[in-house]
C-alpha cells in the first residue's frame, strides 16, 4: 500500500529571454522556494540562492523563500521566471565594514597621524577637553553599532546588492573624515557657551544612545531567533520605549534628535550639522517607508503614530 | 559646470518638451509655447546684441559687456522660476536632477565665475561659451516651440541634433578656459573662501573647489557627448520614416 504522492515538475525560465534554464522533475509538493533555489544553484553554480529572484510572472514580485510549492497558483508543472539580482553581500558584512571605517578614521584624526595637519602637530593631542570627550562619544557610538550588528539585530533580508557597500562606505567614511578633520584640528574653536553647552549636549547624547539601544532590544524581542515574522512594536516596561506610542521608528528619532544633534551642539561644528541633516533626511525617508508598510500590513495599527517625529513627520 | 550645457544633452529631452505618451492639455500647451517662444526671442536678443557690438567695434574683444545684462536675466532667473513652476504645477514631468543640474551649471558659470571675477570678463573664452550657448539655445527653443505646435521643420530637427557636434566642445572649452583664467584671482583674493579658525569650525577653499569642478568635466563631458551622438543616430538615422511632425 503506497500512498500516491503527486510530484511536481518545475521549469525555470529566464525572465528576459524566456530561455529554459533548468528543469527539475520529481519535486516534492511541500518543497519551498528556498529549496528550489538550492536545486537551481546546483545546475548553475554561479547563481547562488541569494542572488536568485524567482517569480511566477516575468515582471512580477519575487517569491519568498518560505513559500511552499503546492500552495502556489501553479499546476503540477510549475513554470517560474528567474532574474539575476547581481552579486550579493550579507547585511552583516556591510554593516561591519561601514561602521568600522568611521571608528578607525576618526581615531586617526584624533591622534593626528602624519600628513593630515602641519608636521609640527603630528601625534600631538588637542588642548581642549571637549575634543577628547567628542572622540569618546563618537567611538562609543560606532562600537555600540558594531556590537548591535553582531548581537542584537535580526535581519529580515540576508543580503543586499554588492554595489551598496561602495555607496554606503563612501558616505559613512567620507563624512567621518570630514567631521573628524575639523574637530581635531589644531585651530579648532570650542563651543561658545563652554561647559554648559557641552554638558547639555552630552546629556542629550547619552539619553538618546540609551533610547536607541532600548528600541533595538525591543525590536529584537519581537522576533524569535531565525524567524522572519513581523509584528507591531509596542511600548514595554522600559520608559525609553514609551515613545512607541507616538512614533513608528523611534530608533531613528533617537538617532537624529538625540545622538547626532547632541554631538553637533557638543562640537559646534558645521560639518557635523550637515551630517545630522543628511542623516535626518535619509532616516525620514526610511521611516515613512516603514510606517507605510506597517499600515498596509496591519489593520489595527495605532492611528496616533507618526513615522519619525511625533505629530509632525 | 555646463557639461550638460549647450542644451543638447539628455537634460534637453526631459526639459520643457512635450511627452509623447500623454500630451499636455490645451492650456498647458499654450503656456509651454509662450515660454519657448519667449526664450527663443531672449536668446535672439543676445545674438543680435553680440553681432551689433562686433560690427560697431570691429573686434570681438570685450563683447561680453554688451550682452551682460540680458544674459544674466535670460539665462539665470527666468528659466529657474519657469522650470520650478512647471515642476511644482506638474505640467511637465521633467527630471528634477537632470534639468536642475543643467540650469545650475549655467548659473554657476554666469554668476559664480564670470560675474564674480571681474578680470575674466574681457577674456575671449567668455565669448566662446556665450556664443555656443546662444546658438544652441536658439535652435533648442525653436525646436520645442515647433514640436509643441506639431509643425517641426526637418531643418530645425537636423540642426538641433547636428550643431551640438561643434557647439558642445566649443562651449566646454570656453567654460574650462574661463574657470582656469579665474583661478589666480580667486587664489589671490580668497574669494568665497572661509578659513579656520572660526566658531563654526568649517572651512571652504573656492580655488580648490573650482579645480575639482574642472576635473569633473573629464568623466561628465564624454558621457553626455556620446549620449547625444547616439540620440542623433536614433533620431536622424531613419530617413525613411522621417516626418515633419515629431
Amino acid at each position: 500500500q503506497e500512498r500516491a504522492v503527486v510530484f511536481f515538475e518545475v521549469e525555470i525560465l529566464d525572465a528576459k529571454t524566456k530561455d529554459k534554464l533548468c528543469f527539475l522533475d520529481k519535486v516534492e509538493p511541500n518543497a519551498t522556494i528556498g529549496e528550489i533555489k538550492s536545486m537551481f544553484h546546483k545546475s548553475h553554480p554561479q547563481w547562488y540562492p541569494a542572488r536568485q529572484s524567482i517569480r511566477l510572472d516575468p515582471k512580477g514580485k519575487s517569491l519568498k523563500d518560505e513559500d511552499v510549492l503546492q500552495h502556489l497558483p501553479v499546476g503540477t508543472t510549475a513554470t517560474f521566471y528567474f532574474r539575476d539580482l547581481g552579486a550579493q553581500i550579507s547585511w552583516v558584512t556591510v554593516f561591519l565594514t561601514e561602521y568600522t571605517g568611521p571608528l578607525v578614521i576618526y581615531l586617526m584624526f584624533y591622534f593626528r597621524v602624519p600628513f593630515i595637519y602641519a608636521p609640527k602637530y603630528d601625534f600631538t593631542t588637542s588642548k581642549h577637553w571637549v575634543v577628547h570627550l567628542a572622540c569618546m562619544c563618537h567611538s562609543f557610538h560606532y562600537v555600540k553599532r558594531l556590537l548591535e550588528t553582531l548581537f542584537v539585530h535580526r535581519f529580515s533580508h540576508g543580503t543586499m546588492p554588492l554595489r551598496n557597500i561602495f555607496k554606503n562606505c563612501t558616505y559613512y567614511w567620507g563624512f567621518a573624515a570630514w567631521m573628524a578633520y575639523y574637530i581635531n584640528h589644531p585651530l579648532y574653536t570650542p563651543p561658545i557657551y563652554g561647559e554648559q553647552q557641552i554638558r547639555l549636549a552630552l546629556i542629550i547624547f547619552l539619553f538618546c544612545q540609551i533610547g536607541n539601544f532600548s528600541i533595538h532590544i525591543a525590536l529584537r524581542n519581537l522576533r524569535p531567533p531565525g524567524s522572519k515574522t513581523r509584528k507591531i512594536p509596542y511600548p514595554t516596561k522600559n520608559p525609553f520605549t514609551w515613545i512607541f506610542l507616538l512614533v513608528s521608528c523611534p530608533n531613528y528619532t533617537y538617532e537624529v534628535l538625540g545622538s547626532w544633534l547632541g554631538f553637533t551642539v557638543m562640537t559646534q561644528c558645521l560639518p557635523v550639522a550637515f551630517f545630522t541633516l543628511v542623516g535626518f533626511i535619509q532616516m525620514t525617508v526610511w521611516a515613512k517607508g516603514k510606517h507605510r508598510s506597517y499600515l498596509k500590513e496591519f489593520r489595527d495599527y495605532p492611528p496616533l503614530r507618526s513615522p519619525i517625529l511625533p505629530f509632525i513627520l | 559646470m555646463s557639461a550638460a550645457a549647450p542644451g543638447t544633452s539628455k537634460a534637453a529631452h526631459s526639459d520643457v518638451a512635450p511627452k509623447k505618451k500623454k500630451g499636455p492639455g490645451a492650456l498647458a500647451t499654450a503656456y509651454l509655447v509662450i515660454y519657448n517662444v519667449v526664450m527663443t526671442a531672449g536668446w535672439l536678443v543676445i545674438a543680435v546684441g553680440l553681432v551689433r557690438a562686433y560690427l560697431a567695434r570691429g573686434s570681438y574683444h570685450g563683447l561680453y559687456y554688451s550682452i551682460e545684462k540680458p544674459l544674466k536675466n535670460w539665462y539665470s532667473f527666468i528659466p529657474i522660476y519657469v522650470r520650478l513652476l512647471s515642476r511644482v504645477s506638474g505640467i511637465v514631468p521633467s527630471s528634477v536632477v537632470l534639468t536642475g543640474f543643467q540650469v545650475m551649471s549655467r548659473v554657476f558659470l554666469t554668476w559664480a565665475v564670470t560675474h564674480s571675477v571681474r578680470e575674466v570678463q574681457s577674456e575671449d573664452s567668455v565669448l566662446l561659451f556665450v556664443t555656443a550657448w546662444t546658438v544652441t539655445e536658439i535652435i533648442r527653443y525653436s525646436f520645442y516651440t515647433f514640436s509643441l505646435l506639431n509643425h517641426l521643420p526637418y531643418l530645425i530637427k537636423w540642426a538641433r541634433y547636428t550643431f551640438f557636434i561643434v557647439l558642445y566642445p566649443m562651449g566646454v572649452t570656453g567654460e574650462l578656459l574661463t574657470i582656469y583664467a579665474a583661478l589666480p584671482y580667486v587664489q589671490k583674493t580668497g574669494l568665497y573662501s572661509v578659513t579656520l579658525p572660526n566658531k563654526y569650525n568649517f572651512s571652504f577653499d573656492y580655488y580648490t573647489f573650482l579645480i575639482l569642478i574642472m576635473i569633473s568635466y573629464i568623466p561628465l563631458f564624454p558621457q553626455l557627448y556620446f549620449h547625444m551622438i547616439r540620440q542623433r543616430k536614433k533620431v536622424l538615422g531613419h530617413v525613411e520614416d522621417y516626418s515633419k511632425v515629431e
